[in-house]
């Protein structure tokens, strides 16, 4: 394999909007090194030959396999790469972290209690804990032999995790956190045996604590009967007195918020990944069954609407493979710049890694609902045995569900996205504002001759800064509008956020084509071009009905004509030849039986 | 003990395959990985080194991306490489490859050299054998077991129709090692990890091109079998019909 460049400048989280992007600025995984490969080839067969097996058991709740595989899992060093090796891990980078998420998300059941564990169950302790809780847990949370959860939301405060009612008192003695309270949904509650728990002291001050299940007073409820991921335990705890010793205080008194909105940061990129990973095994489902199924003499993979369907899944796992690695790939930039024996790594360490909070709600938003479609489909292609049991389309298609709705709602992301940006804007730390009022003066002083593009996927390209213009333009029409009041308006920030999302995808999209023909040349680079083009002309669609619903919120009248006049010409392009590139698409993917790039 | 496991990437199975322009071989740009009777000699050996102590050396001949097939073995449990790099080696027969190894371990005392028993991609089958008579070495193919004993080692070799034959041998040997004789390990992401450590030498054309001669194996021409349907009727009495039947199904077809 030619070398290619592996990105090294570090890039600030949200810039994608407004900076243009070279390809060997950005990690594909084309740029996988031989360990990544490795690695991606242990967790591959490892999910292949022990977890595939293994998935009717886990299904039916046998735990004790859970248990087994996690313990098999850990050994291998699959759970470990996020800790670091003073505490018994391997201390790996985040490309390595999502390679194996990617993998491990072959069967969701298992992969939900993997991630439970070795996401929001560990990290925490990594990130916030005291050098003996570190010492005391983490050695024992990499090989399996215990497993973690992480105990945030209650019956009536999901969303809203920090207005919980569980509470903490001090004991007379001073030794005990005295807790009470409940909570809801708690992955791994059934077989793990160390929670993150939080709860506010004294009622109000919000704070986490390190519980394990044979603490006093602490006790488990029955498994919730759940639409999908059924091989995951999810169950509520009940605190009952239970008693904390008080060294199992996680962080500071009354600053568990940070804890919990970190932890949930820092581990969603791996979401993303497991989405990708999973819409993968869908699409190469689908493509075996409609190869193999006939009807009206031919087999199903004959047809354009089915073959339509399959190109679809394979251009979402393309664009979800670009966001995802992009994505880690500038993680780990940032994250080797930190010193890592310095006083403050810890600190650093997280603070280079929300640096994409951004980026990483992006990816767990659209990874999850990528993969919504592509299970959606594959029971369509299966058609009646879609929707039987007998069938991997059916548990598939329960499975991703979940994924919309944890590790914050797509919802509660999607205001995080476009928030996050618009503080950044306010700070200053993103210069959003200047670059809005640029555009607004560059549309309003009429039809621009617009710089010509040259090189490898020119179009494309030009087709991503109009995009990044669409978004500017529809955000400025609605700061100016509604000013800091903004914040109010969720169906505009929803729909900035959309605009963001797709924004972010379609440059992917690009770069990682771009990279390709850069390096391996055009007709390398077959596949890539047309998946990119079938994902720009998607979301073209997509980005343009957001900005026309956020101008026809806050103009009216002339003002209302003049904006969608600009609207129309900043959204101007050529359309591709999409039926045409998805045939070709689905000749390749059906030839080949599996989701190709060749 | 000290093994040397000979090992080969060859094209992932299920890789699509493209003649190259002068159809004498596939083109290059496919997937690849390790020939998999050589994954089975490399657990081999280090159950071996496991159970003896020793050292397990891997060697392979090829171009660059043949490094992988190294670091893979090193992951799982080698303790060294050798990589004879150079895309002529490509195109050598299974006698030249051999002549290749030979010079390239002629600094080094192995008690074992294990093979696959052939290889997925040219399946020669002679790689290992052809090595054996270069070294003056005894060997035996199709190996299932190994054991070792006070005068050498015996070893269990499949037969065809279920037969074993069991063969006591002296050090050193060359055995040629059959697919699924023994569970494969996973690499483990430490032993990936530490495999970036290991040393892993590097020997040219250059270093090795005195002990090679021309080719004696050639392959002229590569293609696709064209799929051929005929359809044929047997007529008669039922007893003729059935005679013949079994007659081409015996002499033709050869399942009977
Ligand atoms: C299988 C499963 C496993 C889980 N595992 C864990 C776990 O391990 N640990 C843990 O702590 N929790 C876990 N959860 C809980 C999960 O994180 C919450 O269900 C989720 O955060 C949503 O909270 P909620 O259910 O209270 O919904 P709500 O917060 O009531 O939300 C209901 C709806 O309202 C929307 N909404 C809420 N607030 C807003 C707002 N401000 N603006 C706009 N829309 C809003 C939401 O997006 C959603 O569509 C799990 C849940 C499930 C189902
Ligand atoms: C029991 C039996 C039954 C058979 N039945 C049939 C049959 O029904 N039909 C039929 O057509 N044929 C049959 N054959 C023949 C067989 O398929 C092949 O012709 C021959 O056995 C395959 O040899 P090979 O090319 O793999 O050997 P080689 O290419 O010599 O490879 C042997 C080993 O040498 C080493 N090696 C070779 N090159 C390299 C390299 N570059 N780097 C590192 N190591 C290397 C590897 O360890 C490899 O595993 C049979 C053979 C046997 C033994």
């Amino acid at each position: 394999m030619a070398t290619t460049a592996i990105p090294k400048t570090k890039v600030s989280g949200g810039s994608f909007l407004l900076e243009e992007r070279r390809p060997e600025e950005v990690f594909t995984p084309e740029d996988f090194t031989e360990q990544h490969q490795l690695i991606g080839q242990t967790a591959e067969e490892f999910a292949v030959n022990e977890i595939i097996p293994n998935a009717e058991k886990i299904e039916h709740k046998d735990f004790s396999v859970t248990r087994d595989l996690l313990k098999k899992a850990g050994e291998l060093g699959l759970s470990s790469v996020e800790i670091p090796e003073a505490y018994g891990g391997l201390d790996m980078d985040k490309v390595t972290a999502a390679v194996i998420a990617d993998h491990i998300a072959k069967y969701a059941g298992f992969a939900t209690s993997w991630g439970g564990h070795t996401g929001i169950g560990t990290l925490p302790i990594v990130y916030f804990g005291t050098e003996e809780q570190k010492k005391k847990y983490l050695p024992r949370l990499a090989t399996g032999e215990i497993v973690g959860a992480y105990a945030l939301s209650e019956s009536t405060s999901g969303s809203d995790a920090l207005n919980c009612r569980a509470r903490a008192t001090l004991s007379p003695d001073g030794k005990h956190y005295i807790l009470n309270g409940e909570k809801m949904w708690i992955t791994n509650a059934g077989f793990a045996d160390l929670f993150t728990v939080f709860a506010k002291v004294d009622g109000e001050k919000f704070t986490a604590f390190l519980v394990e299940k044979t603490f006093p007073g602490f006790s488990i409820g029955a498994e919730e009967h759940k639409m999908g991921i059924r091989g995951s335990s999810t169950c509520a705890i009940i605190l009952n007195d239970c008693k904390v010793p008080v060294e199992n205080l996680l962080g500071d008194i009354g600053k568990g918020h940070i804890i919990a909105f970190n932890i949930l940061n820092v581990g969603r990129f791996k979401l993303g990944a497991m989405c990708v990973g999973g819409a993968r095994v869908s699409l190469e489902n689908s493509i075996g069954y409609a190869k193999q199924r006939k009807a009206f003499g031919k087999v199903i993979a004959d047809f354009g609407l089915v073959r339509e369907k399959l190109a679809n899944m394979a251009v979402g796992v393309y664009t979800g493979e670009s966001m995802v690695y992009r994505t880690v790939g500038m993680m780990d930039v940032a994250l080797s710049e930190v010193d890592k024996s310095g006083a403050d790594a810890i600190k650093e360490i997280r603070k280079a890694i929300e640096e994409y909070a951004v980026e990483c709600s992006i990816i767990k938003v659209w990874g999850s609902e990528m993969i919504d479609y592509v299970v959606d489909e594959t029971v369509q292609i299966y058609g009646g045995y879609g929707f039987v049991e007998e069938y991997p389309a059916e548990r598939a298609y329960r499975d991703a569900r979940i994924n919309r709705i944890f590790e914050g709602t797509n919802e509660i992301n999607r205001l995080i996205i476009t928030g996050f940006l618009l503080k950044r804007a306010m700070s200053g730390q993103l210069p959003l504002m200047p670059a809005i009022k640029k555009l607004m003066d560059e549309v309003l002083s009429g039809p621009s001759v617009g710089e010509e593009v040259e090189g490898p996927l020119a179009e494309e390209r030009k087709l991503v800064a109009q995009a990044k213009k669409l978004g500017l333009f529809a955000a400025g029409s609605a700061t100016q509008k509604y000013m800091q009041a903004i914040q109010d308006q969720q169906e505009v920030m929803g729909a900035i956020a959309d605009m963001t999302i797709e924004t972010y995808a379609m440059e992917s999209a690009v770069l990682r084509a771009q990279k390709i023909v850069e390096r391996d040349g055009d007709s390398a680079a077959m596949l890539p071009i047309a998946m990119t083009r079938v994902y720009l002309s998607q979301a073209m669609e997509k980005i343009e009905a957001g900005a026309r619903r956020i101008i026809a919120a806050v103009a009216e009248g002339d003002m209302l004509r003049t904006q969608l006049a600009i609207l129309r010409r900043l959204a101007k392009y050529e359309p591709f030849n999409t039926i045409g590139l998805r045939q070709q698409i689905a000749q390749k993917v059906i030839e080949r039986g599996k989701y190709t790039l060749v | 003990m000290k093994i040397l496991v000979c090992m080969k990437q060859v094209p992932q199975k299920d890789a699509p395959l493209k003649l190259n322009e002068t159809g004498t071989w596939i083109r290059e740009d496919v997937s690849y990985e390790v020939n998999e009777p050589d994954a089975y000699a490399l657990e081999e050996a280090l159950r071996q080194k496991e159970k003896h102590g020793g050292e397990v050396v891997v060697i392979t001949s090829g171009p660059a991306r043949a490094q992988q097939v190294l670091r893979e073995a090193l992951a799982k449990g080698a303790d060294r490489a050798i990589h004879l790099e150079d895309n002529a080696f490509v195109g050598l027969d299974a006698f030249n490859t051999a002549r290749a190894f030979a010079a390239a371990i002629k600094d080094d005392q192995f008690d074992l050299i294990f093979t696959g028993l052939q290889s997925d991609d040219y399946g020669y089958a002679q790689t290992g054998v052809v090595l054996a008579e270069l070294l003056g070495w005894p060997h035996a193919t199709i190996i299932m077991q190994i054991e070792k004993n006070e005068s050498g080692i015996r070893v269990k070799r499949e037969l065809e129709a279920g037969y074993f034959q069991f063969v006591d041998m002296p050090l050193p040997a060359v055995l040629t090692i059959q697919s699924g004789i023994n569970k494969l390990r996973y690499a483990t992401l430490i032993g990936i990890k530490q495999a970036k450590n290991k040393p892993l030498r590097k020997v040219s054309l250059a270093e090795v091109q005195s002990a090679l001669g021309a080719n004696l194996q050639k392959i002229e021409r590569l293609y696709v079998p064209q799929k051929t349907k005929n359809t044929e009727f047997l007529e008669g009495p039922a007893g003729e019909v059935a005679k013949k039947l079994a007659e081409k199904l015996r002499n033709e077809v050869r399942v009977l």
